[in-house]
C-alpha cells in the first residue's frame, strides 16, 4: 500500500471551482453528495478507521488474546523503550533506512544526473527495467535474493570464481553480515524507484541554466549543488518519504528470508508486531508498536513534506 | 521555482536555434560513453536477481530429470505445488478488491471533487489519514474482530480490510481526476436534465478512462502483492493467496528449490505482464500518487 504524503492537504483549503446554482436546492439535492459518500465511508470506517481505534485501546492492556485483559496504562509503550527485544528492531529499521533510503537516494542522484543529460538512447527502456522490482511481489523478491545469498548461491559462486574464497560465507545466516545482507535488497528494491522520481525533476530543469554554469566554470559538483538540487527537492522530499515509511514497513521481506534472525538480528518493528501478537500472545504490546509505527509513519510524512516546502 | 542564479547565467548565444540543447562538446563523447556503461550496468544490477530466479525455474531439479531447460517445472509447481490453487485464491481476492474500492472510490472522489457539502474537509481529510496507516497497526485488533464475527478464513476478511486501505488511495486519487474535468461539461448535462448519477456514468466516468485505469492497475498489483493481510487473515490455511503460498512453501521444503523458483515465477507473472504493457500507467500511478497537490 502507498503510504505516500499526499501533499494534497494544501489543495484541499482551495475553494472548489464549482458553484452551485445559488440558493433553491431541494433537501434532497443537499443528501446527495452524502448519498455518493456513503458506501466507501462505510467500509472505510468500520475496516480501517474503527481497527486503529481498537489498536489504540488494545495498546493500554495487556492482552494475550484468549482471556480477559488487564489495563496496565502506557507500560506497553515503555516497553517499546526498555524492552531490548523491541529498541533492537526499531535500531534495525534504522539500518534498513539507511539502506532502502539514503543509499538508493545517492546512487540516484549520481545516475539521474548523468543520464538526463547524456543523449543516450534507450532511456525508455532503462526506465522500465530499474523500476521493475517496484511490481514484483515482495516474497518473489526474497525468494530470489535467498538463492543469491545461499552457501551454494550467486554470490558465493562469483566470490569463489575470482579467487575470494576467504569472503564466502552463509550471508544469512551470519551475524555480522545478515542485516547488511538484508538491506542491500533494499537498496536494489528502491533505487529504481528513486532514479526514475528524480530523473523525471531533472528533466523540468532547463539545459541552458547548465550550459551558462559549465561555460562559467562551474564543475558538475558545483552545478549539482546550486542548479540541480533546489529544482528537485519536491521529487527528492517524496523519495525519502516512499523509501523510509517502506523501510519501516518492511515485514515479508524479513519473514521470507531470515526469520528475524540469526537470533533476534534482523528483527523489525513489523516483525515484532505479527510475531508478539500470533505467536507469543502478547497482544497489547504488539498494537502498541503498531501504533508507535503509525506515528512514526505521520511524523515523518509532516516532517520531509515541512522541510521540502519551507526551503521551496 | 528559483533556483539560485549563478553569476552571469545569462543566455551568451544570440541566436537560439544555432545553440545545441546540451553543454559543449568536448567531452560529452566521453559522457555518453560512460552513460551507457552505467545503464548497461544498472539496468543489468536491476534484472540479476530476476534472472536468477527464472533461469532456476528452467532448470531440472536432478540431473536424472534430464539435462537442458525445463519448461514442466511450472506445471509441476501449478500441481504439485498447489501454485494453481493459490493463484485462484489470488484472483478472487483481487477482484472483488479492485471492483469493489474502485467503484467505491469513484463515488466518493465524485462527491469531493465536484461537490459541496458541509463538513467536506474534514471527511477528506479523513480519508487522507487512511492513506498513511500502515497494514500493520489495524491488523492485531482486525484479527481478533473479525474472529469473533466469523469473517477469519473467509474471502471477506482478506478482501475488505484491502479495500478499506485502497479506497483511501482511491479517494484521494479520483478526487483529484474529477478537479480537473470540465466544469461546462456537467453544467451542460446538468442542462439537458442528467441527475448526479447519471452525470457521473454517462459522462464523467467513460472520459476518466486513463485515471480509472492507472487506479485499477495500482489497486489490483498492491491486492496482488500483499502478504501480511492474507497471513494473519486466514490461518487455517486452506486459504491462501500466491504469495503466502510461495512464502509457506519455502518454509517446508528444503528440496525442490526448482519447484519454488517456478512457483515464484508464476507468482510475480501477472503483475509484471501488466506492467510491461501499461507500463506509463503503473509509473504514472505510483509517482504522481505521490508527488501531486
Amino acid at each position: 500500500m502507498p503510504t505516500s504524503p499526499p501533499a494534497a492537504a494544501e489543495a484541499a483549503a482551495r475553494p472548489a471551482a464549482a458553484s452551485a446554482p445559488a440558493g433553491g436546492r431541494s433537501s434532497r439535492d443537499r443528501l446527495t453528495p452524502y448519498l455518493f459518500l456513503a458506501p466507501a465511508l462505510a467500509v472505510y470506517g468500520a475496516f480501517l478507521l474503527y481497527p486503529l481505534a481498537r489498536a489504540v485501546q488494545f495498546s493500554f492492556y495487556d492482552y494475550d488474546g484468549l482471556t480477559v485483559g488487564t489495563p496496565v496504562g502506557l507500560a506497553n509503550y515503555a516497553a517499546v523503550l526498555t524492552d531490548e527485544g523491541l529498541r533492537d528492531a526499531f535500531g534495525h529499521a534504522l539500518v534498513l533506512i539507511g539502506f532502502f533510503s539514503l543509499l538508493p537516494l545517492l546512487i540516484g542522484l549520481v545516475l539521474a544526473a548523468l543520464l538526463v543529460r547524456a543523449r543516450v538512447r534507450g532511456l525508455p527502456l532503462f526506465r522500465t527495467v530499474v523500476f521493475l522490482p517496484q511490481v514484483i511481489a515482495m516474497v518473489v523478491v526474497a525468494v530470489a535474493w535467498r538463492r543469491i545469498y545461499a552457501p551454494d548461491g550467486t554470490l558465493n559462486e562469483v566470490l569463489r570464481a575470482v579467487g575470494l574464497d576467504g569472503l564466502t560465507r552463509t550471508w544469512l545466516g551470519d551475524y555480522a553480515t545478515a542485516l547488511p545482507a538484508v538491506g542491500v535488497i533494499g537498496t536494489w528494491y528502491s533505487t529504481g524507484l528513486v532514479t526514475v522520481l528524480l530523473m523525471a525533476g531533472m528533466a523540468r530543469v532547463p539545459p541552458e541554466l547548465y550550459e551558462a554554469a559549465s561555460l562559467d566554470g562551474a564543475g558538475p559538483a558545483r552545478q549539482l549543488r546550486a542548479i540541480t538540487l533546489p529544482a528537485i527537492r519536491p521529487e527528492i522530499a517524496v523519495a525519502l518519504t516512499l523509501t523510509i515509511i517502506a523501510a519501516l514497513k518492511t515485514f515479508d521481506l524479513v519473514y521470507v528470508t531470515t526469520g528475524g534472525g540469526p537470533g533476534t538480528s534482523t528483527t523489525v518493528p513489523s516483525y515484532e508486531v505479527y510475531r508478539r501478537a500470533f505467536e507469543l500472545g502478547e497482544v497489547g504490546a504488539a498494537a502498541a508498536v503498531g501504533v508507535v509505527l503509525t506515528a512514526l509513519i505521520f511524523g515523518i510524512n509532516l516532517f520531509v513534506n515541512r522541510v521540502a516546502d519551507r526551503q521551496r | 521555482m528559483s533556483a539560485p542564479a549563478l553569476p552571469g547565467t545569462r543566455r551568451r548565444t544570440p541566436d537560439p536555434a544555432v545553440a545545441p540543447a546540451r553543454g559543449p562538446s568536448r567531452g560529452s563523447s566521453a559522457h555518453r560513453a560512460a552513460s551507457y556503461v552505467v545503464l548497461v550496468l544498472f539496468a543489468l544490477l536491476a534484472l540479476g536477481p530476476v534472472a536468477t530466479v527464472l533461469v532456476a525455474a528452467l532448470t531440472p531439479e536432478s540431473p536424472a530429470a534430464g539435462e537442458g531447460l525445463r519448461p514442466a517445472n511450472f506445471a509441476d509447481a501449478w500441481v504439485q505445488g498447489r501454485f494453481g490453487d493459490y493463484m485462484a485464491t489470488s484472483a478472487l481476492v483481487a477482484v472483488v478488491v479492485v471492483v469493489a474500492a474502485v467503484l467505491l472510490s469513484i463515488m466518493s472522489g465524485y462527491a469531493f471533487g465536484t461537490m459541496e457539502f458541509r463538513g467536506r474537509e474534514v471527511l477528506f481529510y479523513l480519508f487522507l489519514l487512511g492513506i498513511m496507516v500502515p497494514a500493520e497497526a489495524v491488523v492485531v485488533p482486525l484479527f481478533f474482530d473479525l474472529r469473533t464475527l466469523g469473517l477469519t478464513n473467509t474471502v471477506w476478511g482478506i478482501a475488505l480490510p484491502q479495500v478499506a486501505q485502497s479506497v483511501a488511495f482511491g479517494t484521494y486519487w479520483m478526487r483529484a481526476y474529477f478537479r480537473t474535468t470540465n466544469r461546462s461539461l456537467i453544467e451542460a448535462a446538468r442542462l439537458d436534465g442528467a441527475g448526479s448519477h447519471r452525470i457521473l456514468w454517462s459522462v464523467l466516468v467513460p472520459i476518466g478512462r486513463p485515471a480509472i485505469t492507472t487506479l485499477v492497475l495500482l489497486v489490483f498489483m498492491w491486492t496482488w502483492n500483499e502478504f501480511l493481510i492474507p497471513l494473519v487473515m486466514a490461518p487455517a490455511g486452506q486459504l491462501r493467496t500466491a504469495p503466502l503460498g510461495l512464502a509457506l512453501f519455502q518454509g517446508q521444503y528444503t528440496q525442490g528449490t526448482s519447484l519454488l523458483a517456478a512457483g515464484a515465477v508464476l507468482v510475480a507473472l501477472p503483475v509484471v505482464l501488466v506492467y510491461l504493457v501499461l507500463q506509463r500507467h503503473f509509473i504514472r500511478g505510483m509517482l504522481e500518487g505521490a508527488v501531486r497537490e
